[in-house]
């Protein structure tokens, strides 16, 4: 069993996302129109929610019109786009692969306390001891994840069951190690966290402490993933592989390699998740201090970008504005936890609009293929 | 496991006499003695408890809710991440239609709640054809940010109202004690405690038998009932009326089906919205009968143990029974000893010990290998630790699943066509 390559895509047809078979530039075209068709309905549909509950939909949607000439508001996008940056970066690495990673939430989180942990027990140079957190964090991120790809590899096990269990396995040792070992104890301080990085292990935030700096780090990865997947030897491989595993074995690309790569890079990518928080917010690991939920939120902002590293940024950026404006929208007499609900219609309708979309492409080019060849059949 | 491992003793072993139902009975009795000699060794008189296995009911309900809605859409061939979802949906519905009218008319509520994140499903893989667990994710952070903003809109400003939180309900539902077993009356009359006057006599193997008679039938809320009653109706329907079976067809090899004139894509509808039901009903237990109100995060990932417990049954009604009992007794027992499961390392000790010796008795030397490790680890367990953390025993169905799925896949048979996209018209 463990000698044999296993049968890892039974059906190499079946696709997350179906793909184009058409020229590249026509693609890029249908997908941005139903992209923002998508968005455009999924607005539409939010208003109507809105309306329906008793709530004005004009006065929401020219409060976040309102959000967008704010400087202070779009900087604020900028820094809650970071930690989506890195885990859509993170799923999308496995969507490649067409593995679904819904483990990404596990990752960070077990990467966010051993990097914390790891950073506040040791002392050195601000640059080294910065980067040393960041390796801790992405090795960590990869060690949880590569425990789904040897699963996934030589056990066959499909990636999004081992995934979801990992994570709630994650969650119960990342609290066993917490509670028994990694927290620290401060007489009437209930908001418990890990050891406070010394100062040495910090990055600086800008424009009146705004922005954090790790935003930049997340734009050094989105280029990174572009360069990995769409301009190495190793992206290429790891597409074929992905597209059709049969295909790319019969020139020697090993399904089996692919997928632990995949798993493991995306993990990686996954450890960094948590360090706007670790490095330029809370300077420590916590229940409270650290924020849950992002890997789910980078499935939806990946989906949104279609996996693609310009989408990827712009998917992340919406829903940072989003999640910028709900405070606004609060003050306006709107529900803010709307914002939430709108993120989530959104991605549906955008998937949706795009399944259609890029299936209806197919069809049209295999019509115009066979078009032409129809002529030289009949002479 | 040990259960499943020691009911591996297939028909084609020349050891066994017994046909199935009669193995099982007499693993499980062996196991109860085992549990039973446990308690009196340890003095541990909560292990088979009335009070115990009644909480391990109230456990087990939501995740053989979930296992079930599990079951239906597998079995249909749809994979259904948005259980969890679908389980909020039922906690927020069912809690309130409990505030606002009655807590019957709230389970009905949460069935409706269910069955609309199960529409959703259905028209975003059938309709339109989006992957199964794109749209099972979508609809998690639906229900989700969807409770949210729903309670901001109803209970927000209630009395012990707010946004993560409704207002506690008036009324439950009612509990009962069945007559003559536990006690309950019957027409005014107070029958006789026969459970409970066993259960007190602490004798070996029957006052256990009475503590799990007395936790099923004294004090259960007739909401578990019908929880229960639908592990049987699930079975009959799905592999006993032609309309199971269309549905099986849909999960097992859609194209065949589809030539023999099934419209699977109705079926899948059909199925899917009884996923969410069911979903929807267990989500509306635990807001409506295990507490008396919604709050936000009450499912707790109940809706992803229900995907475990289907893998763990094997994809069948009995086997998420068991599954989801097992889960849900050791939670129960969690709940009732506050963490001191250290008995159970002994429980686990003696399993392994009685496996080590019938795999002895058959020839089977590799089993009797891992078992006496797991008894030799176990043993060395209940001698040296003293208290197990609470945060790990949370881990353990999914850890439990893991090792299931990584040791155990030969033996599981999942619908073949699960998680295959169809579409009509397209046969591979």
């Amino acid at each position: 069993m463990t000698t044999t390559e296993p049968d890892i895509s039974k059906n190499p047809l079946d696709k997350i996302l179906t793909p184009s078979q058409s020229p590249q530039l026509q693609t890029a075209i249908v997908t941005v129109a139903a992209s923002l068709l998508g968005v455009l309905i999924a607005l539409g549909i939010s208003a109507f929610i809105l309306a329906v509950t008793g709530k004005n939909p004009v006065d929401a949607f020219t409060t976040i019109v309102e959000t967008a000439g704010n400087t202070d508001k779009l900087v604020e996008m900028l820094d809650r786009a970071t930690p989506l940056i890195f885990s859509a970066t993170a799923v999308a690495i496995g969507f490649k692969m067409n593995l679904f990673n819904i483990g990404v939430e596990g990752q960070y989180l077990f990467a966010a306390l051993i990097s914390a942990q790891a950073g506040s027990s040791v002392n050195l140079p601000a640059p080294i001891h910065v980067l040393f957190i960041l390796i801790v964090a992405v090795c960590a991120g990869a060690a949880w994840a590569s425990i789904a790809a040897v699963l996934k590899a030589y056990k066959n096990i499909h990636e999004v069951i081992s995934t979801i269990m990992l994570n709630f396995i994650g969650l119960a040792v990342i609290q066993w190690l917490f509670e028994s070992f990694f927290r620290e104890e401060i007489e009437g301080n209930l908001n418990v966290k890990t050891k406070l990085l010394p100062n040495s292990g910090r990055m600086p935030t800008i424009i009146d402490g705004r922005l954090s700096t790790v935003f930049f780090l997340a734009l050094l990865v989105i280029v990174g993933y572009y360069v990995l997947v769409y301009r190495s030897r190793f992206g290429f491989r790891l597409r074929a592989s992905g597209e059709n595993p049969d295909a790319a074995r019969t020139v020697g690309i090993s399904a089996r390699t692919m997928v632990m790569l995949s798993m493991i890079i995306s993990g990686g990518v996954a450890g960094l998740v948590a360090m706007k928080s670790l490095l330029s917010e809370a300077y420590a690991y916590g229940p409270n201090a650290t924020p849950i939920q992002l890997g789910f939120a980078g499935i939806t902002v990946a989906l949104l970008g279609r996996n693609h590293p310009v989408g990827i940024l712009l998917a992340a950026m919406l829903f940072g504005f989003l999640d910028s404006a709900s405070a606004t929208l609060q003050l306006a007499g709107v529900p803010s936890s709307i914002v939430r609900v709108m993120q989530a219609i959104i991605v549906l309708c955008v998937v949706i609009l795009n399944e259609a979309a890029i299936r209806r492409l197919n069809v049209r080019t295999a019509e115009q293929a066979q078009a032409q060849l129809a002529p030289e059949v009949n002479a | 496991m040990t259960a499943t491992d020691a009911g591996s003793v297939t028909t084609a072993d020349p050891a066994s006499r017994f046909s199935r139902p009669q193995r099982l009975a007499i693993q499980a009795l062996v196991l109860l003695s085992l549990l039973s000699l446990t308690r009196m060794w340890t003095g541990f008189d909560n292990l088979t408890s009335s009070g115990t296995i009644g909480a391990a009911l109230r456990l087990t309900v939501p995740i053989l809710l979930a296992g079930l809605a599990a079951l239906w859409s597998d079995r249909v061939g749809v994979v259904n991440i948005g259980i969890e979802g679908m389980m909020i949906l039922g906690t927020w519905f069912g809690a309130y239609g409990a505030w606002q009218f009655d807590p019957w008319i709230g389970l009905v509520f949460a069935i409706i709640g269910g069955m609309i994140g199960g529409l959703i499903h259905a028209i975003g893989t059938i309709r339109f054809g989006i992957d199964q667990v794109i749209s099972g994710v979508v609809i998690n952070l639906l229900a989700l940010s969807g409770g949210r903003f729903l309670s901001e809109l109803a209970f927000v400003g209630e009395v012990q109202g707010g946004i993560s939180q409704s207002p506690p309900q008036k009324r439950g539902i009612p509990i009962i004690d069945i007559p003559f077993l536990a006690g309950g009356d019957l027409f005014g009359w107070d029958t006789p405690d026969m459970f409970g006057w066993l259960e007190e006599r602490q004798w070996f193997l029957l006052s256990d038998l009475a503590g799990i008679g007395g936790g099923l039938t004294g004090g259960v809320s007739m909401a578990s009932l019908l929880a229960l009653a639908m592990v049987p109706l699930s079975a009959w329907v799905l592999w006993r009326t032609a309309f199971g079976l269309r549905m099986r067809s849909s999960g097992e090899n859609p194209w065949a089906g589809e030539s023999l004139g099934v419209n699977i894509n109705r079926v899948r509808y059909q199925a899917l919205v009884i996923s969410g039901g069911l979903a929807g009903l267990g989500g509306g237990f635990l807001s409506i009968v295990s507490s008396s109100f919604y709050r936000q995060g009450q499912t707790a990932g109940r809706g992803f143990i229900g995907l475990a417990t289907a893998i763990f049954g094997n994809w069948t009604p009995s086997g998420i029974l068991g599954g989801a009992a097992l889960f849900g007794y050791s939670e129960g027992i969690k709940l009732v000893a506050g963490g001191s499961l250290t008995g159970l390392f002994l429980f686990v000790a003696l399993i392994g010990l009685t496996v080590t010796l019938s795999s002895l008795v058959l020839r089977k030397q590799q089993r009797a290998l891992i078992a006496a490790a797991v008894g030799v680890i176990a043993w060395v367990g209940y001698l040296t630790i003293a208290e197990v953390p609470e945060s790990l025993t949370q881990g353990l169905p999914y850890f439990i699943t893991l090792v299931v799925l990584a040791t155990a896949s030969q033996r599981l048979r999942p619908p073949s066509a699960n998680g295959v996209p169809y579409r009509p018209g397209e046969a591979h």
